[in-house]
């Protein structure tokens, strides 16, 4: 039906609303977190939830990370689907252990036999002077360290099919949202942060990058937030006459290698945008991929953008120069097209 | 009251300068953002914890202190370091991200770090907490006589480093004094729905160390028990835990709508704002004139804008001073 595709949301309320349908659907699915209940999630994430269903299902916790992701783990193995949420990526760092080395081991170690079903729903990125412990996006290294699914979706019908999608998954998916990408009330406003979805529930399959513009001269790949920038700078250069192709990876694991080497044949230059540190992360990751995938049709070496190895800064101007923006893909991709 | 006079007063005197500051903070940062408000926009982007209410946890402690003592805060911070004497201009121009700020606009207004007086915060909840307890253990190392002050939330004393550094005070039997500021609720999460227990003062028992509860928002009830745990861990005897009923008069951050409080709780809140009660108490025992106080919030007002206006007028870092400091 045209009529409810052309419905449009945030991506926020479009999270929100694929974690509705799915606890409607299965009971075994629940949330917590810090301020999913009453608050709904300082993100919004879970607006909705309690009046819905109820404070059995949508608990708020204590600021005990440690305690309530392994109790997700121990929920998960036990028959339940928990989407359990860590406010801000930065706080990893007080439950990392029960992240990589218990959620993410436990199907392997047991040689399979025993499945952690569960969502680790988490805000990430910056742009707001929100300073170094409350920006970062890290994407990278959860994508590091195997045995968790990682999931960033730029967009809101992306949000909602990819959510449901982690729900359903028998594996647990980090599924991280930038809070730029939101559509926040309170957040500068972005016009890409709204858009249709569909009413009914659907799946986004997790693994399979978008073309999200395309183009012949140049693939700029990218993920989350920087999807906009890239796109905002496609628009640019082609009033400079130069046809730029954008990949949203939507998910780094599983990574879709092949949309990447397939977009670097076609177009033989490569440009890699990430929200990331720059080392040993995601750009490298990708254009190790190009490199392994496609080396013979490259017609100039890769160019990352990417944040530059240092601490996210409080003051604007400085993190407003560590940030990747629109004005440095265009800088970037015109080096390429020089090269 | 067996508190010498000048402590009542300069109590107060602080009190009135953290309030007029948190006051212009709050103005400046939501001016700039209206009528939408915009996290990203203005002089002092991003988010701002502020601590208006929450006066008399700093500066009941705050005269027992010495040269060399160390504290840390939390994302909630600047009550803490006026009553501790960091340099106010420099915090505000850390706030307002100017290159004269403490950190060079590095930090903003979650980590604002001074080297003297030692003072340290992170927005990362009980972070601080361990830190503190290594600062004692550098202290009895050194044969110093300082402490460590550890300031944290009720919120985090169900963070395992909250857990973690009491024992860890107590077995090693380290200067430190723990002080927890308890406004009863975690952004939206109010006490009773995350801990188990009433009274966190009371954990102090499983750790072996004494635990005091100051069920008041009062200055001279706080620099009462805080006189004592002090001095007992600079004479060597050890660690304290110390938890008080403070309120937070304003929402978690601002722009947050507070909607999770009744308006009964705020209402009784502003009916017992220490910084109406505290000056009518001295007022009325005779400790204080209104000469004297009209003058204290002359000068306290004065220190303040002239902080702000040195923040305001200072320039910002270059932009590639981003790649500065990563290491020593
Ligand atoms: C490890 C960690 N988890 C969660 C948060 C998000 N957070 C910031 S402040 C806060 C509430 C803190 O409550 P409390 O410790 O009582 O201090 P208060 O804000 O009341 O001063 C939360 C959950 C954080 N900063 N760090």
């Amino acid at each position: 039906m045209t009529t409810t595709t052309e419905r449009k949301l945030t991506t926020q309320k479009a999270i929100a609303e694929a974690i509705a349908q799915e606890m409607e659907a299965d009971d075994s699915v629940f949330v917590m977190g810090e301020d999913v209940g009453v608050y709904g999630g300082i993100f919004g994430a879970t607006e909705g939830l309690l009046d819905r269903f109820g404070p059995d299902r949508v608990m708020d916790t204590p600021i005990s990370e440690t305690g309530f992701i392994g109790a997700g783990i121990g929920a998960a193995i036990n028959g339940m689907r928990p989407i359990v949420e860590l406010m801000f990526v930065d706080f990893f760092g007080v439950c990392m252990d029960q992240i990589y080395n218990n959620m993410a081991k436990i199907h392997y170690f047991s040689g399979g036999n025993v499945k952690v079903p569960m969502v680790l729903t988490t805000a990430c990125g910056g742009g707001y002077s929100d300073a170094g412990q409350h920006s970062q996006t890290l994407w990278g290294m959860f994508a590091h360290l195997p045995g968790m699914k990682v999931v960033v979706p730029s967009n809101p019908y992306d949000a909602k099919g990819l959510m449901i999608s982690a729900i359903r998954d028998d594996n647990p998916v980090v599924y991280m949202f930038h809070k730029g990408v939101l559509g926040l009330g309170w957040m500068t406003p972005n016009p890409r942060a709204i858009g249709p979805v569909p009413e009914e529930p659907y799946t986004v399959p997790i693994g399979k990058a978008a073309v999200a513009r395309e183009g012949s001269d140049v693939t700029v790949v990218t993920v989350g937030l920087t999807v906009h920038r890239a796109l905002d700078a496609a628009e640019t250069l082609a009033d400079k006459g130069i046809s730029a192709e954008v990949i949203d990876l939507r998910s780094l694991v599983p990574l879709d290698r092949e949309a990447i080497v397939e977009s670097v044949k076609k177009t033989h230059r490569l440009l890699v945008v990430d929200e990331d540190y720059r080392s040993f992360g995601m750009t490298g990751e990708v254009v190790a991929t190009a490199v392994e995938g496609a080396f013979d049709y490259l017609d100039a070496p890769p160019l990352r953008v990417a944040v530059p190895d240092v601490p996210i800064p409080y003051s604007r101007p400085l993190e407003q120069f560590v940030l990747p923006d629109a004005d440095k893909i265009v800088a970037g991709v015109e080096t390429l097209m020089a090269g | 009251m067996d508190i010498p006079r000048e402590d009542l007063i300069a109590m107060y005197a602080t009190m009135v300068k953290i309030r007029y500051f948190e006051e212009r903070i709050r103005e400046i940062y939501l001016d700039d953002k209206l009528p939408a408000f915009d996290i990203a926009a203005g002089r002092i982007p991003g988010e701002m914890h502020l601590a208006a209410g929450q006066e008399p946890v700093a500066v009941g402690v705050m005269p027992h202190l010495r040269d060399g003592d160390a504290i840390t805060a939390t994302h909630r911070p600047h009550h803490i370091a006026i009553a501790q004497g960091v340099d106010l201009q420099k915090m505000a121009a850390e706030i307002f991200g100017k290159d004269t700020g403490l950190g060079h606009g590095k930090g903003g207004h979650m980590h604002l770090f001074s080297v003297q007086p030692e003072f340290g915060c992170s927005g990362i909840i009980a972070e601080g907490m361990p830190v503190a307890v290594g600062a004692a253990l550098a202290f009895k190392k050194q044969g110093r006589e300082n402490v460590a002050l550890s300031f944290f939330g009720d919120g985090a004393a169900n963070q395992g480093a909250f857990h973690e550094s009491l024992n860890l005070a107590a077995l090693w039997d380290l200067p430190v004094v723990f002080i927890c500021e308890d406004n009863r609720y975690a952004i939206s999460v109010p006490k009773e729905a995350s801990t188990a227990i009433a009274d966190n003062s009371d954990r102090a028992a499983a750790y072996g160390m004494p635990g005091v509860l100051v069920p008041e928002n009062d200055p001279v009830a706080v620099y009462e028990v805080a006189k004592e745990a002090i001095a007992r861990a600079r004479s060597g005897g050890g660690p304290s835990l110390i938890e008080i009923e403070t309120d937070r008069l304003w929402g978690h951050f601002e722009g947050d709508m507070d909607a999770y409080r009744s308006d009964e709780f705020k209402a009784a809140m502003a009916e017992r704002d220490p910084m109406k009660t505290y000056p009518e108490r001295l007022l009325t025992e005779g400790v204080l004139t209104p000469e004297e106080q009209e003058r204290i919030v002359r000068e306290a007002h004065a220190e303040v804008d002239e902080a702000i206006g040195f923040a305001e007028s200072s320039p910002y870092p270059r932009p590639e001073d981003a790649l500065l400091h990563v290491f020593a």
